[in-house]
């Protein structure tokens, strides 16, 4: 019986453990994708500014209320704007930043392709 | 002659590189000043959060509904005795608490009480309420990036926020707007 408890104590701690990493682990993985928007360079999880600490508390205090990753996002961002997310997404503002790449692909495809065929004649 | 040419030719380049050294020492020189924190323009939807805090020096709970009144104007001011700049705004501060008009409220950033206690029996109380943020979460419930950050509430909405100390530029400011 003894031998039950004990087993059975090691089982739940060990659980718990999991679970609460679990939360950390996604507490670091939403903290890497914010902007410390008082230490430029640097994202909230690499920060130890204020600012970055009250935001990982933030972070932690949603979780445990619930709140999905998403939420999280969305939440931030009507308090501070888009650009506290490292990953911008496509509207007016950022447009040029994510279709100029594909442009220059396509223009300097097109530039290799008409030299390729100038060559060949 | 070519002897002379090529001093000459020396000499004009020995110039520009004292020129573009010139240049580049004074765009860095500027540039020690400059405010460095970049941020673009954005909309922030200005509802004021709801929320609910402790009242310094007390135990008890204050929610964000019973604490803003929509017929009221109200600034909230948030402060630390640890932030320095936070002493330079506070004598506008106490200027500000004479108008009646102005109903100051002071969010107590990350501190202690008994250094806070001590920065307000030195420096004098301009809040009608303080409260308490100890983790910081309430300020980023505001939107704030740090102290001392101040936002001009009406009608339950943040009509203006300055980040920073506040000036006497501001000052007139906020004195035009709650008129």
């Amino acid at each position: 019986m003894n031998y039950f408890k004990i087993i059975f104590f090691f089982f739940i701690l060990l659980n718990s453990n999991e679970l609460k990493a679990d939360n950390e682990d996604l507490k670091n993985q939403i903290t890497k994708n914010l902007r410390c928007l008082i230490c430029q360079g640097q994202s909230v999880y690499d920060s130890d500014s204020e600012f970055a600490n009250s935001l990982k508390v933030t972070v932690e205090e949603k979780l445990n209320d619930g709140f999905s990753e998403e939420q999280i996002y969305l939440f931030l961002k009507d308090k501070y704007g888009q650009w506290i997310l490292y990953d911008p997404e496509l509207n007016i503002n950022t447009y040029i930043l994510w279709l100029l790449p594909i442009l220059l692909f396509l223009i300097g495809g097109a530039i290799i392709f008409k030299s390729f065929i100038f060559t060949k004649k | 002659m070519v002897f002379l040419k090529k001093k000459m030719r020396s000499k004009f380049f020995l110039f520009i590189i004292i020129l573009i050294f010139i240049i580049i020492f004074l765009i860095f020189y500027k540039g020690l000043t400059n405010y460095s924190i970049y941020t673009p323009k954005i909309n922030i939807e200005n509802d004021i959060p709801v929320f609910s805090a402790n009242i310094f020096d007390s135990d008890l709970q204050v929610s964000s509904k019973e604490l803003f009144d929509p017929k009221k104007s109200y600034l909230l001011n948030i402060w630390s005795s640890w932030c320095v700049p936070c002493r330079d705004e506070h004598a506008l501060l106490m200027d500000l608490s004479k108008d009646e008009k102005v109903n100051l409220i002071g969010l107590n950033y990350k501190d202690r009480l008994n250094n806070a206690k001590n920065y307000l029996n030195e420096l004098g109380n301009p809040y009608s309420k303080i409260l308490v943020d100890e983790t910081g979460t309430i300020a980023i419930e505001w939107g704030a990036f740090g102290v001392p950050e101040t936002f001009l509430i009406y009608e339950n909405k943040v009509i203006k926020k300055y980040i920073g100390p506040l000036n006497q530029q501001f000052l007139i400011e906020i004195k035009s707007l709650i008129k």
